[in-house]
């Protein structure tokens, strides 16, 4: 294997656990859930990126072969993490958000998760005037 | 509706399908290639139910154009996130919840601009309002929520609705 290949490779492979590290010590550090929720949403996404990168290219240098298996990781990644990022949201907004506490969509209307006048079943309404954590 | 469209409810879910087998064997033999292509028939065949009417996409340019914009993005996010978590102490940051109001109709395109704001610069998109017209998002950090919701609406939603609308 080359050398260039080894430093990027080793590079990636740096930058990766950095990003990886910051995503999970984000989760302790910042204050509120919502907050929270950013962290592994994106810091994670360029730590796993790199490592799929990394992989990538050292089976190309070092095996001489192309691996489509980390496009896939990545596609299933891109798709999987919104929409469970979204349904933490939609608990946090059904648990411990009233209409007051957040901006109108516009006159008239109220969010999604407010509209239904009985709560979905198994979903417990937070007590009126809960502090948003 | 043309027999094509009877066997193919969706042709570019059928080719993504039978594209995204054949990756996932990681090997290109025609073995791979003849069940990916039984797979593309089958599965949009079963659910096509559940999906009665698909969007029509235009500007298969845009698409690229939009995909490189958001990968990007994603890139700046991380780091930009990263400099929150570890240099900004919670009493200066500002989180805050903003309303971005909707023009994009398809359901497909608000869906795709939902996972997008989700994935870049410090937003999560939250909810959608009852009649489907502004979408509730969470900013990690924004000292002017304003220039968030504009960027928002200038930077995709104006992409998304040349490719869907």
């Amino acid at each position: 294997m080359a050398l260039w290949a080894e430093i990027t490779i080793s590079l990636l492979l740096v930058i990766a656990g950095f990003f990886g590290f910051v995503g999970s010590f984000g989760l302790i550090r910042l204050k509120d859930a919502m907050s929270r929720l950013h962290a592994p949403t994106k810091a994670t996404t360029l730590g796993v990126g790199s490592v799929l990168i990394a992989s990538m290219l050292y089976f190309v240098t070092a095996q001489g072969q192309i691996s489509a298996h980390e496009l896939m990781i990545s596609l299933f990644l891109f798709l999987t993490a919104p929409i469970v990022a979204h349904f933490i949201a939609k608990v946090h907004v059904h648990l411990h958000e009233r209409p007051k506490s957040l901006p109108e969509p516009s006159v008239g209307t109220d969010w999604a998760s407010f509209a239904a006048k009985t709560p979905a079943r198994g979903v417990r309404r937070a007590t009126p005037d809960t502090p948003a954590d | 509706m043309t027999l094509f469209h009877r066997i193919f409810p969706h042709p570019l879910l059928s080719v993504v399908l039978a594209v995204v087998w054949v990756l996932l064997v990681n090997t290109l033999t025609l073995n791979a290639v003849v069940f990916g292509a039984i797979l593309g028939l089958v599965v949009p065949w079963l659910t096509r139910a559940y999906w009665p009417d698909a969007p029509r996409l235009r500007n298969p340019l845009m698409i690229a154009e939009y995909l490189l914009v958001v990968l990007w993005d994603i890139v700046v996010a991380n780091v930009q996130v990263a400099v929150i978590i570890l240099f900004k102490s919670d009493a200066a940051r500002r989180p805050c919840w903003i309303t971005v109001p909707l023009e994009l109709r398809t359901p497909e395109a608000i869906t795709v601009l939902a996972g997008t704001i989700t994935m870049t610069p410090g937003t999560v998109s939250s909810d959608l309002s009852a009649d489907g017209h502004a979408i509730l998002v969470h900013c990690l950090h924004a000292p002017d929520p304003d220039a968030v919701r504009d960027q928002i609406k200038s930077r995709y939603e104006r992409r998304l609705m040349e490719i869907f609308e």
